[in-house]
């Protein structure tokens, strides 16, 4: 029966943590596959989160998810300004789709090594951690952390509030326009711009918020570690399909599983080539995503 | 031959030359030490270049190649001697260019900067596995008879051949290629162009060098860890020096390596302790390197996009006898 | 396959997700012939050039080009093969000089020339297509008319056995037409074989030895251009009901 306890194991523990990578996931598909903007500095702001979150428990002995009622709308506030005023401008001068694409990936490369340099000024160069509700919970025989239960939760959450507002408001109805065709879009009177500036605060704030969720019981973060997830997130948003949020959910679970087959069953030192792994079987076989249709 | 041509030829061998008189010099151990790291990032930023100036794709490869390098003559360094480490070094950069390249340059820009982005860190992480739990030695001691005078020369041939490739390609039927290509894809395909494997053909060779450079510099750290080698942060570097100078000409990124190079200088010596600017404690070195990275990425973004090179033709047509009343 | 054929479309759809912008489409294109396809706003056309130079693959079907399967192969193959094209918008190379947006099409096709060969031939083909004067003119200060001679000695550069020209008389003042269609004719006496997707029924007219009417991505007619554009089926794609 131990290969039935190691599987259930591996599956459990895998869609947790594919339940918080849907979250960053999330960010990112709102920033490239809506306002178009491929955001580099996506795992800087994941960072972030982080550290606010270790701040309010360290300093303040509070929940962690207390700094969410901050985070949010910091993020918001944050990345609604970074678009207005840093991209909007690179947007508008873009000639072509691959201009804007090198200007936005060398722009928030940018804003990134900036955004760890103020990290590391403020939070210290070292790993940070700190313990929140360790004690273990059983599910099928398993123990698992409540932490990460609760994570998956949260997530959970507000993935469910994503997809609604995605899906049944006039706002989210918007925001799929644009993602299809921001050109056509404008052609039935939305506001593009306005629609792409919301879209790309509303993805940093899910990002930052998908931050303060990981650092609940992921250890040893530091401040120029962002870009291993900023990874993730790219990868999870390729395999997804861009702009579409269902595939970017399905493909977080999938790498989340995988990645915990690979850490139990080989070596957690493979974690990082099992990503690359499914990368490059969706680039060789499916460049366009998951559920996308092969473009003509 | 034209007359631009020939000018450029000779600056170049009187620079050369001059350069390689350097060792020569007594007391000149400082200056051997920025020469030194302005022709090692002059060879990675023009070899990088080669590749991302035509096609616009951002390569953040580099510590791969650069790390690759440095561990196949790690590996091999008590077998064979150092020249066919080189070459063999060079020919893994290549190869791994290859590879990389054939998985995702036939897809758009965006795929290719990703794929490249964690590379260094991937390989870093494989290497570390198989040191610690297959070979199981921690850091390898890279001692060759290669001195430092030699290190430095091998690094002025690396940076003179690489500007004779660009200089070649730029004159060959593979340089044609690349501009219509980086002008419209479409036009190229149906004019006949392989483009995905004119693309490819360019990164191995900026494989190459990066490797080779990798090779030779281990010789110099001499101590081979995994952590050093495959450092992310070479990579940005090289893509901000080549990025600043102008990558649209081949000597365009020398002036972004000499400046960045000094600036990035000044820092190491002048941070070592916390110290206090503008009323705010700066904590280390290192976070300002970090800082300066991102304004360096958002000066060329918004101010310089077509890097020092661009503004000095600029300023150089609107000097010109007649060229100062028209914008085109 | 059919006698004397020299590119043959056997049975070609092209699906994009649940539009079907050609439809089972077959023709054969002989040698030494002008071949019209013509047909109203949207009926398919510029997608079945696209089919045949390689820049789309059928959903369906076979192109041939003599006994060899093309449509499976990309562009670059079927361009070194000896078709080449033009564009229904103007599709030059900015930073390029004007002539080497001639050369271009005479380096890696079908035609294989470098250096002050490659030159010289792209200087010659420029005098033919009347834009002699132009070589040391900076592209952008081209008329309309002369980036697309520029663009048609581009792929004459690469001497193709097959021309495809995508509306490339479209806009033409009547003079300029005279001279485009003058051209044409000498295309074809050369030896070529040419498709033309046309709106200028003059042009069809004295141009099309045969002609392909398309409407909504299927083939409704084909004959001499007397004969189709007399045809109540054609008459009535492109005038609607109340002329049928």
């Amino acid at each position: 029966m131990d290969v039935l306890i190691t599987g259930i194991y591996i599956l459990i523990t895998g869609s947790l943590l594919g339940a918080t990578y849907s979250l960053i996931a999330m960010g990112l598909a709102l920033q490239y596959g809506v306002a178009r903007i491929m955001n580099l500095a996506n795992g800087e702001m994941f960072i972030a989160g982080a550290l606010v979150a270790f701040w309010v428990v360290t300093s303040h002995q509070l929940s962690p998810y207390v700094s969410l009622v901050f985070v949010v709308p910091g993020a918001f506030g944050i990345n609604w300004l970074i678009y207005r005023y840093l991209l909007r401008p690179l947007v508008r001068r873009a000639k072509h789709r691959g201009q804007l694409e090198v200007d936005s990936i060398l722009a928030t490369f940018g804003m990134g090594f900036i955004l760890v340099g103020v990290l590391r000024e403020v939070f210290g160069g070292e790993l940070f951690s700190y313990s929140y509700l360790l004690e273990p919970i059983k599910i099928l025989n398993n123990n698992f952390a409540l932490n990460r239960v609760i994570g998956c939760l949260v997530s959970a959450l507000v993935c469910g509030l994503l997809y609604l507002g995605f899906y049944k408001t006039r706002a989210g109805m918007a925001m799929r326009a644009v993602a299809v065709d921001p050109a056509a879009a404008g052609l039935v009177a939305i506001d593009v711009p306005k629609i792409s500036a919301l879209s790309f605060a509303l993805g940093g704030a899910v990002t930052a918020a998908g931050g303060v969720v990981i650092s609940t019981f992921l250890t040893d973060m530091d401040p120029s570690g962002g870009v291993v997830f900023t990874l993730k997130a790219l990868i999870v948003v390729i395999m997804g399909g861009v702009g579409d949020v269902r595939g970017a959910i399905v493909a977080s679970f999938i790498l989340g599983l995988t990645e915990t087959l690979v850490a139990t069953l080989v070596d957690p030192g493979f974690i990082l080539a099992a990503a690359y792994f499914l990368f490059v079987l969706v680039l060789l076989f499916r460049p366009q995503g998951l559920f996308g249709r092969r473009r003509a | 031959m034209t007359r631009n041509e020939g000018i450029g030829w000779m600056l170049a061998v009187a620079g050369f030359g001059a350069m390689a008189f350097l060792p020569l010099l007594e007391d000149a151990d400082y200056l051997m030490g920025l020469a030194l790291n302005i022709t090692m990032f002059t060879v990675l930023a023009t070899s990088w270049a080669l590749f991302s100036g035509p096609t616009h794709y951002i390569s953040l490869a580099t510590a791969a190649f650069y790390g690759v390098g440095a561990t196949v003559v790690a590996m091999g360094f008590e077998v064979l001697p150092f020249p066919v480490l080189l070459g063999l070094a060079g020919l893994a950069g290549g190869v791994l260019a290859a590879l990389v390249g054939l998985a995702t340059l036939r897809l758009s820009g965006v795929y290719f900067v990703i794929f490249t982005l964690g590379l260094a860190e991937l390989i870093r992480q494989l290497v570390s596995w198989v040191q610690s739990n297959i070979v199981e030695v921690g850091s390898i001691q890279v001692f060759t008879d290669n001195s430092d005078n030699w290190i430095y020369w091998e690094l002025l041939a690396l940076a003179a051949l690489v500007f004779l490739v660009g200089w070649l390609i730029e004159r060959s039927r593979l340089g044609f290629a690349m501009r219509i290509i980086g002008n419209d894809e479409v036009v190229a395909s149906h004019s006949g162009i392989h483009s995905a494997g004119s693309k490819v053909i360019l990164f191995v060779i900026s494989g190459f060098f990066a490797a080779a450079v990798g090779a030779v510099m281990v010789t110099k750290i001499i101590n081979f860890d995994p952590d050093t080698f495959y450092l992310p942060i070479i990579s940005f570097q090289v893509v901000i020096m080549a990025l600043l100078g102008g990558v649209h000409r081949l000597w365009g990124p020398l002036l972004g390596v000499i400046p960045f190079t000094l600036l990035w200088e000044v820092i190491e010596n002048r941070f070592q302790q916390p110290m206090e600017m503008f009323g705010v404690e700066i904590v280390s070195a290192g976070s300002l390197k970090v800082i300066l990275l991102g304004v360096c990425f958002m000066l060329i973004v918004y101010y310089i996009p077509r890097g020092v090179v661009g503004r000095v033709e600029t300023l150089a047509r609107r000097l010109a006898p007649g060229g100062g009343a028209s914008h085109g | 396959m059919a006698e004397n054929a020299l590119l043959e479309v056997q049975g070609v759809s092209k699906h994009f997700g649940g539009l079907v912008a050609v439809d089972q489409i077959s023709f054969t294109l002989r040698h030494n012939e002008v071949l019209g396809l013509i047909g109203p706003n949207g009926s398919g056309k510029t997608t079945m050039i696209n089919l045949i130079s390689g820049a789309l693959r059928p959903t369906m079907g076979d192109i041939f080009m003599g006994d060899r399967l093309i449509s499976e192969r990309p562009a670059r193959f079927i361009a070194r093969l000896g078709i080449a094209r033009t564009f229904q918008l103007v599709r030059l190379l900015p930073s390029l000089s004007v002539l080497e947006n001639v050369m271009a099409g005479a380096v890696f096709g079908h035609k294989r020339l470098w250096g002050r060969e490659a030159r010289k031939y792209a200087a010659r083909l420029l005098e033919r297509v009347g834009m002699g004067h132009a070589i040391g003119m900076p592209l952008l200060a081209l008329t309309y008319i002369d980036q697309k001679r520029v663009e048609l000695a581009r792929a004459l550069a690469a001497d193709p056995d097959i021309l495809l020209l995508d509306e490339w008389l479209a806009g033409l003042n009547a003079t300029e037409l005279k001279l485009g269609i003058d051209l044409v004719q000498t295309l074809r006496q050369e030896g070529r074989a040419i498709i033309v997707v046309e709106h200028v029924m003059d042009a069809i007219r004295s141009l099309c030895d045969r002609c392909i009417v398309m409407n909504s991505g299927a083939m409704i007619a084909e004959g001499s251009p007397g004969q189709v554009l007399a045809d109540p089926a054609v008459i009535h794609a492109y005038l609607g009901d109340s002329h049928a």
